[in-house]
């Protein structure tokens, strides 16, 4: 059950063919067979792969690709235009209603998420415009559905409306708009039971529901882990309901999503927001283009950078470029790399960005969790500020001190060590741009050309960067 | 030709189960459940069949489209496809017709092949010590609702059963397991959210060894397979159950949404390596899955489905019945009985006729 990477897959196809020199209609119709398998392996559903291939079929047959050196790359990119251009070129905001409240009704099937979806759509409000949210527990069926909405009101401080499971769904609805309306409730959200699209009885109460209070945004609530059904779900609540949009949930799993193109293709819906974990923050804005990478197994390198970019703290990165420069890379440097790393957020999701690692089986076994990096650090924490800037320093006692200072294994101690070594010669050879050796960087996920070019851009990129810090400081400083 | 037999004899003796589709409203939803994967499968085979007057590649191509578009998923499509390819020319078949019966057949033959060795009965502990079983899955799969419905079931069958609010995490979790214990009528032990699985856990083994339970059901939070610290606090959880129990628990279930795509088979893979999973509940399956995962699962993993949940209601739950289920996938394109017993006796098939297509399926 190995799934390679789309780029794996047309790489390993161009290999056979290399000696030849040229790509062939029938090469090209090759690759197409590969392109198909990896959007089948990534859930697509099946009729919007056949569309889908045909369409890159016949830009792919057009000169660009077959006069192109690098077919294989060339192909990656047309599958990655198209796949974004489907998905719609950018993000899409939550509609607003001109007057309040803004209602947003969750819709979909059982366990798609849509009660967390909810409260963290609440909190999403509350954080970036200062809303003043109601939620409206109108689900009566799933025993304890009510509470759980009332419990996520009570974590995040918003006003929770229920009337128990006694009353009907469309009532509960009427009673809370009412509610909100007295409260001035700027955003009403009113989270709807779980339930089948063939379900004639349930959708019908959805759609009395609609008739009643004309929800400004219906958000179809989907599981990303969705199979072939998603385009019959997500049809079947578009075609009753006219759905305004979508959530994909728990992208925080090792799917590749392939439902969100199918839902995108079959009802021509925006998707607006992304669940990546159990905590309420965790929701964010979908970004057709990253998707896009994430369903081909490039990764979410574009994600990486910019989180990079912006958690990255300018000055200390100054300072740290100033240290390379004078070849002095010691532990509180390590300290600070550390920080900045964990300033991105969870290393396992970080890892996830990278291409290559994404979905590489390599790599599932890796586990990074932000607790190592915490021993890491609790490890030079307990070194002196003189050991911290002359690491040689070390010798076998004072590593025993570490040890038990920190609670670590005395074996842990030596491997820090180490890796503080391996990553000095690293921040070394980076300096001089020399990038020979550093694509074992992330593990064997990412090879070949393709490989070599993400590094390369990364390295440019911060190279870029650096520059500008530079002249920058030079203005600063005349 | 062991399941073959059994499916010829779903087929004559025992045709109120699954034949009639204009069944009464008690069994509606078990029938309509079913119908709409065997529906989707059948009929596809059929369209494809339609569709091509001679066999050759682009059939199998779309053949092996056709499998994959039931979520059965890209390896076991082309295992299939080309076992098939294999015995077409094997017993050199021309028209579409005849193929349609060998493909059957041998489709009937792989899926059975696969799963000779499982077991999909449930266990109970021998002594007279309490069964547990544990539930683990993925979010929202529906594992506190099995466990309600099971609850249920063994109410009624007068089993003395306790359950285990494991899910401490969710909002709303351990509310929603009470609400069933009392729906169901039986004790729930919990304690407060936030609190440790396993040390919840560890309460329930006593207070079921202490009041002679029959069986206890196990919750657990839904966690996604790739979060390695959630995964070993179930190995935790896990632990906890053995050291007071050694046999137990007898049966780990992974309940798996059957709308789920090809991720299934990493979660079942993933939750087996830190659980060993015996077996598989697959639930929701009244929806529009087709239910083709069952055949992946049983390909690539050889874990057994032991229930499948058919819809919301408390007496939703069945036993997985694999014999029944695959006739029922494959229901649209078994000919009729005497057909039937011409492929029984002779390895090549004489008869021409596909009636199968006419078979009551085809209401919708």
């Amino acid at each position: 059950m190995a799934f390679e990477s789309l780029s794996d897959r047309l790489q390993n196809a161009i290999g056979k063919l290399r000696k030849k020199g040229k790509v062939t209609e029938a090469d090209v119709r090759e690759m197409m067979r590969e392109v198909r398998l990896a959007l089948l392996e990534a859930d697509v559903n099946f009729t919007v792969v056949k569309d889908f291939v045909k369409k890159v079929r016949e830009r792919a047959v057009g000169a660009e690709v077959l006069d192109s050196l690098t077919p294989a790359q060339q192909i990656v990119k047309i599958v990655n235009d198209e796949l974004t251009k489907t998905m719609g070129e950018e993000a899409v905001p939550l509609n607003k209603s001109p007057h309040i409240p803004t209602i947003i009704m969750m819709v979909g099937l059982q366990g798609a998420g849509k009660t967390t979806t909810a409260g963290k759509l609440a909190n999403y409000l509350i954080k970036n415009q200062k809303a003043r949210p109601l939620m409206i527990a109108a689900d009566v069926y799933r025993p304890a559905a009510v509470d759980q909405l009332k419990t996520i009101g009570q974590q995040l401080d918003v006003p929770v409306f229920d009337m128990g499971t006694d009353h009907d769904p469309v009532e509960i609805v009427k009673q809370g708009m009412i509610q909100a309306d007295l409260q001035k409730n700027d955003y009403v959200i009113i989270d709807t039971a779980g339930r089948l699209q063939i379900d004639e009885k349930l959708m019908t109460e959805l759609e009395n529901i609609q008739n009643e209070v004309h929800p400004t945004e219906i958000l179809l609530t989907v599981d990303s882990m969705t199979g072939q059904a998603a385009t019959e779900v997500a049809k079947g609540f578009d075609e009753q309901l006219n759905i305004t949009g979508v959530v994909l949930t728990k992208l925080d799993g090792d799917t590749r999503g392939g439902a969100a193109l199918s839902i995108r293709e079959v009802t021509g819906k925006p998707i607006k927001f992304t669940g990546q974990g159990e905590k309420l923050d965790q929701l964010d804005v979908f970004y057709p283009d990253r998707m896009a990478n994430r369903i081909l197994g490039m990764g979410d390198m574009l994600s990486l950078i910019e989180k990079a970019q912006t958690d990255y703290d300018e000055q200390q990165a100054q300072e740290m470029a100033d240290k390379i420069k004078e070849n002095s890379f010691d532990f509180n440097d390590f300290l600070d790399q550390m920080d900045q790393i964990q300033k991105m957020g969870p290393v396992d999701e970080l890892m996830k960005m990278i291409p290559g690692l994404a979905n590489n089986p390599a790599t599932k076994n890796l586990n990074v969790s932000s607790k190592d990096l915490d021993h890491i650090k609790a490890i030079v924490y307990s070194m002196t500020p003189q050991e911290r800037e002359e690491p040689n320093l070390l010798n076998p006692s004072r590593k025993r001190r570490l040890a038990a200072g920190a609670g670590r294994p005395i074996a842990e101690v030596n491997r820090i060590i180490k890796q503080f070594e391996t990553s000095k010669k690293m921040m070394q050879q980076m300096s001089k741009g020399n990038m020979n050796g550093m694509e074992n960087l992330f593990g064997n996920g990412v090879q070949g050309r393709l490989g070599k070019m993400a590094l390369h851009s990364m390295a440019r990129k911060q190279k870029k960067n650096k520059k500008k810090r530079l002249k920058n400081a030079k203005r600063f400083k005349s | 030709m062991g399941l073959f037999d059994k499916i010829k004899q779903a087929f004559t003796g025992k045709p109120q189960e699954t034949q009639e589709p204009e069944q009464v409203e008690t069994t509606q939803k078990y029938d309509e459940g079913l119908k709409k994967s065997r529906q989707t499968f059948g009929e596809r085979i059929n369209a494809l069949f339609a569709n091509f007057r001679t066999v050759d590649e682009a059939f199998f191509d779309d053949l092996e489209e056709m499998l994959i578009e039931s979520d059965v998923g890209y390896e076991t499509a082309l295992k299939i496809s080309e076992a098939l390819r294999e015995e077409v020319k094997l017993k050199n078949v021309k028209k579409t017709n005849e193929v349609s019966q060998v493909i059957v057949q041998k489709l009937v033959d792989i899926y059975g092949e696969a799963g000779e060795s499982e077991d999909n009965t449930l266990h109970f502990a021998e002594a007279d010590e309490p069964t547990v079983f544990l539930f683990v899955g993925v979010n929202g799969a529906g594992k506190t609702t099995t466990i309600g419905k099971l609850a249920h079931r063994y109410q009624q069958a007068g089993k003395k059963v306790l359950l285990a609010a494991g899910d401490t995490f969710r909002a709303g979790a351990i509310e929603q397991l009470q609400e069933w214990g009392q729906r169901v009528n039986v004790p729930v032990v919990a304690s407060k959210a936030g609190s440790d699985p396993a040390s919840v856990v560890f309460d329930a083994v006593k207070e079921a060894k202490a009041q002679q339970a029959d069986i206890l059901l196990v919750d657990t939070a839904g966690r996604l397979q790739n979060k390695v610290n959630l995964m070993k606090e179930l190995e935790k959880i896990k632990r906890v159950i053995q050291k007071e129990l050694p046999n137990a628990p007898q049966e780990v279930l992974l309940v798996l949404d059957a709308t789920t795509g090809q991720n299934a088979l990493s979660q079942a893979k993933q939750f087996n390596e830190t659980t060993k999973v015996t077996g598989i509940v697959l639930t929701k399956l009244d929806g529009t899955a087709k239910g083709g995962i069952v055949l992946a699962i049983r390909n690539e993993l050889h874990i057994p489905v032991k229930m499948v949940g058919l819809g919301e209601q408390m007496d939703d739950l069945q036993n997985f019945e694999a014999d029944e289920f695959i006739y029922g996938l494959f229901k649209g394109l078994i000919v009729e009985p005497e057909a039937q017993a011409a492929i029984e006796t002779e390895t090549e098939p004489t008869t021409a006729e596909d009636k199968g297509e006419t078979d009551g399926t085809g209401e919708k």
